[in-house]
């Protein structure tokens, strides 16, 4: 048998709760073939020496806009599945929010047979819980699922009439779908770009009241145990909404949430003076937010932390304000940012790959973040001592829109593999 | 003796000698006398001229207010060093309209400070006459600008600048510029 | 990006005045002894002087204003400045390009100073990020967020009427929600040092956590009055009873519009004051808009000598106050 062997590295694997320095070998069909031992007749034809960096399931985001289709001059599907295994990301999942919208078997079909056209990252769609978004008709959920779709949301559009909502709910139950939440009141939202608080006040932007994320929250939890659906929050941003999370799931009722990477370290405060970097919905709040999402990722009331990645070009930033187009370009700081927790004591090193890897694998229901023998060969390897900082230059991604230009961080991805093959290594162009 | 044999004396100071302020301000208010058939009203130059010329407005017991001008808003050096803030309000209580006008400073040196005053004054109406005086006068000028009536002739090196410091007591500085 | 860094450039003169958050005190008291000596031009003959001569200033207003491009315009041309004056059109759907794009269509025509109003907060600091290190911005006005110019012609007007500000309980009434006005305000009359800032709304016109700008809040017009020695009424848009801000214009001017028993709650040499255009019967009774408290006329007026001020400061390099360098001061 001839494949990879990765030599000398730190293996992490939550999923089989393993933390030991071995060899990780693979074979040529791209799978997982053996941990620590060579299997019986394993030639290597190449060798990856990964002595003194970790290697760990290939990460998993779950949630990356690609853009594509629709909104091709902000971004492309090979630009930013690039972009992801160059972050050591080797599956994502992307929101219906495409033009059109992922709302027919064709385009789930569509958007699945393009990403794997480009061997890079695996794109998982989610299906539009609504036809065209538009709250109001449900959609062909099961065809949906039949084409590979691994959930279902509005994505940021709102669902306004609750009956609507009861209803989508109650069909996706019925083909043991996952609904993807996005909490939010469109009309406490109003005009609102920021949060609803004093650096609002003092900069005279339209805010976003904390009760516009607790009152979507609080109706959302109310269907989910009326209907049995199984739900997943995509980005909570208070400490209030966190709270009403962990009590419901004290209750039993079958819901996860994530957070994106950017809230559990950003504040309102950053805003500054009208930093269009930090322009995102939802908003960041307080600090006292910012310490609770912390504090939830740590108790596992929020098992994910996802990029929430939206790439955009230079002119969507370059307007005033409110004006400008939220989101930040976030895949290449996904596991820095993560990493970043670790370096503050917030989580193990163990716990910030497993909120990457296996626990945002177990709300996908999708077979993958894990480095089991017979597995798919996606693997990620970084050196966890780099330093180095981002600078615009650096982007492989098509948006250069982040608030985090200049910071420093500390880890680096030197390989990524996609199936048994090497799709990124530092310093090549692949 | 002639005035103009006085004036002349009066070149030879050495610079470095204090001139006798009130003597010399008086000689000044006596050259002027003879223009109050003119019926004048006097105008001061901030901060300097204002000084002198309430002196000269008491001396020649003028009964119309004294005006001061503050030439900030003439200077033709503004986009080179902007504004002062510490600007003091132009205030001419008379109209100078057809009337002769005793302009006072207190050093006339380029001669720049003046044609701003002029300019200003004109700003305000059209005076029938400007007499120009000044309590010393330096060399240096770069506009073709004098003065009617002069207190004290001085002759300094470039690098040097006269200034009158005030209200109470006036008195001369001879100021070194570094380079 | 520190914005007091952006106000000011590497001499520390004062370059754009884009909001009074983050002036020094000693610049708006610059500002303001600097208008005091543009108000004896405007009450002579000739009513200009020629500071800014051969300059160009283009008044760049996105959102229309005819009396407040106006004072500019005014202001300007008393500097002896050339001045244009465009309406660009914004619709709600221009991207920042657009802004960005004009100004840099402009440069090309040699402009040095612009000012600027626009519906969004946050418009004049992100042109003054882009522009050259010779261009000035003046912010006319951006969305909710400032009114510098407005804030520090009223502080004229305060001083000029009722002496130090140390001293002075100011209240501001009416919709402090949606108003620029009233954040420059504060922050002018903080910084100033006012003995007391109080504002006075309904709840509903009132910004979240804004005691934090450092204000007493009240709801009640009565008691937001008591002992106040100056009132800033300010303009309700009409249009805020669709969005359910306000009930009726019956019940607000009942509560919070400014009558002569209103009045009375304040102190009895109390002044009134509103930035304009009024509401007569809405904001502010006709009786004291017109009575012997009001000062709302006398404010345009320093509103010219207040721009005039700020522009020649901004457009000259400012030297040090005290005595000249070589090459100084010449006589």
């Amino acid at each position: 048998m001839m494949g990879i062997v990765i030599q000398g590295g730190r293996i992490l694997d939550p999923a089989n709760d393993l933390d030991a320095d071995k060899d990780l070998f693979i074979d040529s069909t791209g799978f997982i073939t053996g941990i620590g031992k060579a299997p019986e007749g394993f030639e290597a034809t190449r060798r990856i020496d990964a002595r003194g960096q970790i290697v760990c399931p290939g990460l998993i985001d779950l949630r990356a806009r690609l853009r594509e289709p629709g909104l091709e001059y902000k971004a492309t599907m090979e630009s930013e599945t690039r972009a992801a295994v160059a972050a050591g990301i080797t599956t994502l999942c992307c929101p219906p929010d495409t033009w059109p919208v992922i709302d027919t078997p064709a385009m789930a079909q569509m958007i699945q047979s393009r990403a794997w056209r480009f061997g890079l990252a695996f794109v998982h769609p989610l299906g539009a819980l609504t036809q065209g978004l538009e709250g109001k008709l449900l959609t062909d959920m099961a065809a949906l699922e039949e084409a590979g779709c691994v959930g279902m949301s509005n994505a940021l559009e709102p669902i306004t009439d609750t009956l609507v909502l009861r209803r989508a709910m109650e069909y996706a139950a019925t083909f043991d779908l996952t609904v993807y939440l996005h909490a939010e009141d469109p009309w406490l939202r109003n005009t609102g770009c920021v949060h609803e608080g004093e650096v609002g006040t003092r900069l005279g932007l339209p805010g976003i009241p904390e009760a516009a994320e607790t009152v979507a929250v609080a109706r959302d939890l109310a269907l989910i145990e009326q209907t049995g659906v199984r739900a997943h929050f995509c980005s909570l941003t208070s400490a209030r909404a966190v709270a009403m999370l962990a009590e419901a799931q004290k209750q039993g009722l079958p819901v996860t949430a994530d957070v994106a990477a950017h809230h559990l370290h950003l504040t309102e405060h950053d805003i500054g003076y009208f930093n269009t970097q930090c322009h995102v919905r939802p908003p960041l709040r307080g600090l006292r937010d910012r310490d609770a999402l912390r504090a939830a990722l740590q108790s596992g009331v929020i098992s994910a932390v996802c990029s929430d990645h939206q790439p955009h070009e230079p002119d969507a930033k370059l307007a005033p304000f409110a004006e400008s187009e939220p989101g930040i370009s976030g895949l290449e700081t996904l596991l820095p940012l993560t990493l970043k927790l670790v370096e503050e004591k917030l989580l193990t090193l163990n716990e910030a790959i497993a909120v990457l890897t296996v626990k945002p694998a177990g709300i996908l229901g999708v077979e993958c973040g894990s480095l089991s023998v017979g597995a798919t060969a996606d693997i990620c390897i970084f050196d966890p001592k780099v330093h180095w900082m981002l600078s615009a230059e650096k982007f492989v991604s098509r948006g250069r829109n982040s608030p985090f230009l200049g910071w420093e961080f500390r880890g680096r991805v030197t390989h990524t593999l996609v199936g048994g093959e090497v799709v990124y290594e530092l310093g090549l162009a692949t | 003796m002639s005035n103009d044999a006085r004036k002349w004396n009066r070149t030879m100071t050495q610079t470095n000698e204090l001139v006798d302020i009130n003597a010399t301000i008086a000689y000044m208010a006596d050259e002027l006398r003879p223009r109050l058939a003119q019926h004048p009203i006097m105008i001061g130059i901030h901060t300097g001229g204002a000084w002198v010329a309430e002196r000269l407005h008491t001396l020649l017991g003028l009964n119309e207010a004294l005006g001061t001008l503050d030439i900030s808003f003439y200077r033709d050096d503004f986009s080179r060093l902007g504004m002062n803030p510490q600007v003091k309000t132009s205030n001419l209580p008379v109209n100078v309209e057809n009337r002769h006008v005793i302009l006072v400073d207190d050093v006339l040196h380029t001669g720049r400070t003046i044609r701003a005053a002029l300019n200003e004054i004109f700003d305000y109406g059209r005076p029938a006459s400007v007499t120009l005086a000044v309590l010393i006068h330096r060399d240096g000028r770069e506009l073709p600008i004098e003065a009617q009536v002069v207190g004290h002739h001085l002759k300094l090196k470039k690098h040097q600048h006269i200034k009158l410091l005030g209200p109470e007591p006036l008195k001369l500085e001879i100021q070194e510029a570094h380079t | 990006m520190k914005r007091d860094d952006l106000q000011f450039d590497s001499h520390g003169r004062l370059r754009h005045l884009l909001t009074i958050e983050g002036l020094p005190r000693q610049t708006l008291l610059d500002i303001l002894n600097t208008a005091e000596s543009f108000i004896s031009v405007g009450e002579r003959e000739i009513k200009k002087v020629p500071l800014l001569r051969g300059k160009t200033v283009v008044n760049l207003f996105f959102e229309a204003s005819t009396r407040t491009r106006t004072t500019f315009e005014i202001a300007a041309k008393r500097l002896s400045a050339d001045v244009i004056n465009l309406n660009p059109s914004a619709s709600s759907t221009s991207k920042g390009e657009t802004l960005l794009d004009t100004v840099r269509n402009l440069e090309a025509m040699h402009t040095e100073l612009f000012v600027v109003r626009h519906r969004e907060s946050g418009a004049a600091h992100l042109i003054a990020t882009h522009v050259p290190e010779h261009v000035h911005i003046v912010n006319a006005g951006d969305g909710r967020h400032a009114h510098p110019t407005q804030a520090l012609l009223d502080l004229f007007t305060i001083r000029r009427h009722k002496g130090p500000i140390e001293n002075l309980k100011v209240a501001i009434v009416g919709d402090i929600l949606h108003s620029r006005v009233a954040r420059s305000e504060i922050h002018a009359l903080n910084t100033l040092g006012a003995a007391e800032v109080r504002v006075i709304a309904p709840k509903t016109l009132l910004p979240t956590a804004v005691e934090k700008l450092g204000v007493h809040a009240y709801t009640d017009l009565r008691a937001g009055l008591d002992g106040v020695d100056v009132v800033i009424m300010l303009r309700l848009q009409r249009e805020r009873m669709t969005g359910a801000l306000i009930s009726s214009e019956q019940e607000y001017f009942n509560l919070y519009g400014l009558t002569p028993e209103k009045l009375g709650f304040a102190k009895p040499d109390a002044i009134v004051m509103h930035p304009g255009p009024m509401n007569r019967g809405l904001d502010i009774d006709s009786a004291v808009a017109d009575g012997p408290q009001s000062v709302i006329l006398p404010q345009v007026t320093y509103g010219i000598a207040v721009r005039m001020a700020i522009m020649a400061l901004i457009m000259g390099g400012a030297p040090q106050a005290e005595s000249p360098p070589a090459g100084g001061r010449r006589a």
